[in-house]
């Protein structure tokens, strides 16, 4: 038990931080890019995301041993293909306006590469829980990248956060930000953050072993 | 120097149908039991989405029921059945007495980025459209969709006259949308400056729709008058 605890924990952490799948992989870009207006709509994309990543894993764990490889990224398709259809279904039965908000982009989740990514280099070669572990943290990896373009966007470009005027009536928004060159330029800051935050921690971690030599 | 050193293991064709075809099985087993279970809310989602568009452009409606306006003339209530062919679909507004208020309908036409569909309202007392609901769109944010919020713009179609000619085959007047500031005739809608492709798809949308609804609809409004 207590080996199996960390590991476990290092499973999801992974897609969290060491391997965001935005800001580290730069996967999932279509989705990223256009669905995040506003915060509502990055956040329902990303439990949707979610919910098909996680039970096509857990599938595909469950069916790694009776799958011969050269059928395997049918199946992983046809798995993927159908949680998709479940989560179509799901979001007009839940929502009309959020279905119309999410558009096509619902449909395109068959082929965000990171499901497929993580069916074929993570949950093909591990036991169903440890996979389905590696694709919660993936989702909240990602959903964490959605949401951090959606708030800056629907602050910027409407002055709301999750629908909430937050400015009054005064404020300009910024409407470049709720199309799509806002999107590349939310997402270039927050890269450019990222990597500055990596580079800092290279050269304390450079100049503590200088200092230790 | 064997022949099995280099010759690569064949997986049989058997084991790859059959999972394929447990795959599919699993799969098709689970996407027939979603749409099983979500059926009705869907459904009833749609209906109350409607509902919602049409209270929107006549506040004091409490019901609707939707009927179908007949190529031959004729309305004939939209059940269950199937769709008549040339057929098209309007909902009558009922106030809490059951008295008509007004009459909504779908029109469609070329915005800037997509189609823009709209839901418009018809009031046979005046003759006019008092008013519009957007059923989707793509405008561009902050520009084509000023059409919701642009009060120049909405007040040229408070009360745009959609009046028949004598012999109820068209309108008497075609709905033209004219630039901003420039509207002297009551079926003209006054455009908003630098959004004029979205407000003309919905001056045209209206049009289009009015003339072939209305002929068919007004001889008829006996009909849909009281709320059965």
């Amino acid at each position: 038990m207590s080996t199996a605890a960390p590991r476990t924990w290092d499973e999801f952490m992974e897609g969290i931080w060491r391997q965001n799948p935005v800001f580290v992989m730069a996967l999932g870009m279509c989705p990223m890019l256009a669905v995040t207006v506003s915060a509502v709509n990055a956040l329902s994309m990303g439990v949707a995301t979610a919910f098909v990543l996680i039970c096509s894993c857990g599938l595909v764990s469950l069916m790694r041993k009776m799958v011969p490889k050269e059928v395997r990224i049918a199946t992983y398709i046809v798995i993927i293909a159908t949680f998709v259809t479940v989560v179509d279904y799901v979001i007009q039965a839940v929502s009309l306006a959020l279905y119309d908000a999410l558009g096509a982009f619902i449909q395109l989740i068959v082929v965000n590469c990171i499901i497929l990514g993580r069916a074929e280099a993570h949950a093909s070669k591990n036991p169903p829980w440890p996979a389905m572990v590696n694709a919660a943290g993936m989702s909240v990896g990602f959903a964490i990248g959605l949401l951090a373009l959606g708030v800056v966007r629907e602050i910027l470009g409407a002055g709301t956060l999750f629908g909430v005027s937050l400015f009054g009536a005064d404020f300009q928004p910024w409407v470049i930000m709720l199309l799509p060159p806002g999107g590349f330029f939310v997402l270039g800051g927050w890269l450019l953050l990222f990597s500055w935050i990596e580079r800092r921690k290279q050269r304390r971690v450079a100049s503590e072993v200088a200092q230790h030599a | 120097m064997s022949a099995d050193i280099t010759a690569p293991q064949i997986t049989p064709t058997a084991a790859m149908i059959r999972t394929l075809g447990l795959v599919s099985t699993i799969c098709g087993l689970i996407i027939v039991g979603a749409y099983l279970g979500t059926f009705d809310a869907v459904q009833a989602n749609k209906r109350l989405a409607l509902e919602r568009e049409v209270f929107k452009v006549f506040p004091a409606a409490r019901s609707m029921t939707a009927f179908h306006a007949l190529p031959a003339g004729g309305v004939a209530a939209a059940g269950s059945g199937e769709v008549p062919a040339g057929s098209v679909k309007f909902y009558a507004a009922y106030d809490e007495a059951g008295k008509l208020v007004g009459v909504a309908a779908e029109g469609a036409a070329k915005g800037y980025a997509d189609t823009v569909r709209i839901l418009f309202g018809y009031v046979p007392d005046c003759q006019c459209v008092t008013g519009f609901g957007v059923v989707a769109m793509r405008e561009t944010p902050g520009i084509g969709d000023k059409i919701l919020t642009d009060a120049d713009f909405r007040a040229s179609l408070k009360a745009l006259d959609v009046r028949l000619n004598a012999d109820m085959s068209a309108l008497a007047n075609e709905v033209r949308t004219v630039k901003h500031g420039t509207k002297t005739k009551d079926w003209e809608v006054d455009a908003i400056a630098g959004a004029t492709i979205t407000s003309r798809a919905v001056g045209k949308a209206i049009n289009e729709a009015a003339q072939v609804l209305l002929p068919r609809l007004v001889p008829q409004l006996d009909n849909v008058k009281e709320k059965k």
